[in-house]
């Protein structure tokens, strides 16, 4: 049979076990809800201001230089499977091919997309 | 072939004996036998991770000076269960202005992505859930799950610092994950597959004497990604009070606790599995799979030993200098070291087993010198920048 | 019905309902939400496949990478945007005319043409999909050439990317 399909089954019955154990807890427990408890929490004050952040530019350079460098590594998975095989010419070439990437990190780097401030 | 040498294949064939006997058809008797093995071995690992609970805080304990739990049972042992107990009967609140749908799914999937990257773990040569072919990206999916999950639970908290600490969180993860995925490209060079039960065979030489710089720079990129100190800078206490998880309380937020120190033993099992030869040990794991599974889980201990020690040892990186990290030392070092380790196997391919060694060992060590080197005249250089206006000053006096 | 047709149609189901959910959604939170779940369910189409290093590759890549900057991107936008605007502008009706007309034109073609209605047979045991990947990608009579095209690709990305962000700032 299709081995994904035991997969699959993993991820059911992985589902099961905390949804199962949520549950259990939301059966089990008491239900006396009041306004007071269920307001956000700031270190036991009121909330000040809106509950939304500005969010920082920076965090999305981050997950895109991020994005660029998981295709380039899922591209070398392939390539580091038939590595034994193929002797200096796919070295080389993976080598070429990391090369210019690297070039892109270090440009990135010099143009100050990866500092945090 | 009797069960004490293939007990998954017997106890699968005997169930299904039973249940095409009483008349269902073999397709689904293969998927009932399948359902039940698969929900056996996660209820073990589940009773295994309120066992992980106890040692955690005993270890923590320890290396505070103290005696940690000891009341409940001989040695504290029952403290665990009663913390269990005391999160199932806890109320179950969803904040107000909170995203219902998403604020309760968030800590189910933590945990399911925890426990689907079992499916690929071989605990023996025998027994194992399924022996996927692309097993090492499998890991890096179930871990792509897992930081959605924490996003998901940030955003629907409605509460600025669950925000700040999950977004926090998802960018440390995501930045180690550059060097987690090229350090496993490593035992694919030498093992020329992706399988992990291919990866543990062609380990006539455990990996980490092969590439002991990779397997150093997998553990510190699989600490950052489990999110554990010294990189836990959105769980801070101090700084973010507890993070994406400030809103969850009772189970849910069991469910984020526990699924974050299994994760722990998960990656010391890798660890172990990658670079330290998962559950061989000198051909006693032929001798049975039961002493293969507890030569694996030994191994993974001692992993799980090493990233609590990290843990209770040094102190928080700043965010900052945690990417900084990452992306200007970590990143360009694992693809060197990845480009060298191909160089030098293209090299010394047909070599004998112990100039082949030798040499990576070699090469592994003078890159890590290299990088050192670098790393310590940039300092100086740093050093001396901010320390020459002060000895001018003092030349003036 | 085979087991393997009845899953199919399930995740199809799925998938489909969840792009339709995406494009229908008010809040844009949910739509990038619903947008995970369409790609999760291409990646158990590519499992069906017995395509397993795409299925994982999906995962790792869209799930992993693509729709986390997605919600990083709506993160951006200020909160009073979010869950604005009409859904539906006024020239609905001629949309949703031509989408009917490419979907049955669409059917049409593929109704003609031979391999719609067989069964795929089953890969021979044994077949190394990712090692014959590994071969395509670096052999010279091979694929090597767009091996490194894409990395350059990959490379233009970043630049632009980097390019559009350093003006911003």
């Amino acid at each position: 049979m299709n081995e994904w399909l035991y997969v699959g089954l993993f991820f059911i019955v992985g589902l099961i076990i905390p949804v199962g154990a949520i549950g259990v807890a939301w059966i089990l427990g008491p239900k006396k809800s009041n306004p007071i408890k269920l307001t956000t929490y700031e270190c036991g004050i009121e909330t000040v201001g809106d509950s939304w952040v500005q969010f920082k530019a920076q965090y999305y350079i981050f997950a895109l230089v991020f994005l660029v460098f998981d295709v380039e590594t899922v591209f070398l998975f392939p390539w580091a499977v038939r590595l034994g095989q193929l002797g200096l010419f796919a070295v080389i070439e993976g080598i070429v091919f990391v090369a210019i990437l690297i070039a892109g990190l270090i440009y990135t780097w010099r143009k100050g997309m990866l500092e945090w401030a | 072939m009797n069960f004490w040498n293939d007990p998954l294949k017997i106890a699968a064939d005997w169930l299904t004996g039973i249940l095409t006997g009483w008349g269902m058809p073999a397709v689904a008797a293969g998927i009932l036998v399948a359902f039940l093995g698969t929900l056996l071995l996660i209820s073990l690992l589940m009773v295994m991770d309120i066992f992980l609970v106890w040692l955690e805080r005993k270890v923590v304990s320890r290396f505070q000076d103290r005696i940690g739990p000891n009341r409940v049972g001989p040695f504290g042992l029952i403290q665990p269960f009663a913390d269990i107990i005391k999160l199932l009967i806890k109320e179950d609140t969803t904040p107000e202005g909170a995203d219902r749908v998403v604020y309760n799914i968030a800590p189910m999937l933590s945990m399911m992505s925890v426990l689907i990257l079992w499916a690929i773990v071989p605990l023996a040569p025998v027994i194992l859930g399924v022996d996927l072919n692309v097993g090492l990206l499998y890991i890096i999916a179930a871990g792509a799950i897992g930081t959605l999950a924490i996003i998901m639970a940030g955003w629907s908290s409605n509460n600025k610092f669950a925000t700040i600490g999950a977004f926090r969180q998802v960018a440390v993860m995501v930045s180690f994950e550059i060097p987690m995925v090229a350090m496993l490209l490593i035992p694919t060079i030498f093992a020329k597959t992706m399988g992990m039960n291919g990866i543990i065979q062609a380990q006539n030489i455990p990996y980490f004497i092969l590439s002991p710089l990779g397997a150093l720079i997998f553990l510190v990129a699989a600490i950052a990604e489990l999110g554990r100190a010294p990189f836990d800078l959105s769980e801070g206490e101090s700084e973010l009070v507890s993070g994406f998880n400030i809103e969850y309380s009772g189970m849910k937020f069991g469910m984020f606790y526990a699924g974050e120190l299994l994760h722990a033993l998960t990656f010391g099992g890798f660890l172990a599995i990658l670079f330290f030869g998962g559950y061989r040990f000198f051909g006693l794991e032929k001798v049975s799979p039961f002493l293969a599974i507890v030569i694996f889980l030994a191994k993974a201990m001692v992993g799980y030993w090493v990233i609590m020690w990290v843990r209770y040892t040094m102190m928080r990186i700043r965010i900052d200098h945690m990417l900084a990290f990452n992306w200007k030392f970590l990143t360009p070092l694992s693809f060197v070291l990845l480009m060298v380790t191909a160089l030098m196997n293209a090299l010394l391919a047909g070599t004998s087993v112990w100039v082949y060694s030798i040499g990576m060992f070699l090469s592994n060590v003078l890159i890590a010198w290299i990088a050192l080197e670098i790393v310590r005249a940039y300092s100086r250089n740093e050093r001396e920048k901010v320390e020459a206006p002060k000895v001018a000053a003092e030349a003036h006096h | 019905m085979t087991a393997q047709q009845i899953i199919f149609l399930i995740v199809a189901v799925v998938t489909l309902g969840s792009a339709l959910m995406v494009v229908t959604s008010r809040n844009l939170v949910h739509s990038a939400l619903w947008l995970v779940s369409t790609l999760f369910g291409v990646a158990i189409i590519y499992a069906l496949l017995n395509a397993g290093f795409l299925a994982v590759v999906q995962v790792v890549v869209y799930i992993g990478a693509i729709a986390i900057l997605f919600i990083f991107a709506v993160m951006l936008t200020r909160k009073e945007q979010l869950e604005s605007g009409q859904r539906l502008n006024s020239g609905w009706w001629l949309g949703a005319i031509i989408a009917v007309l490419t979907f049955g034109g669409l059917f049409g073609m593929l109704q003609s043409w031979s391999g719609f209605s067989k069964v795929s047979t089953d890969l021979p045991v044994g077949f190394d999909a990712v090692g014959q990947l590994g071969n395509a990608l670096t052999t010279p009579t091979g694929f090597v050439l767009p091996f490194e095209v894409a990395s350059v690709l990959l490379l233009a990305a970043l630049v632009g990317a980097v390019y559009l962000a350093f003006n911003r700032k």
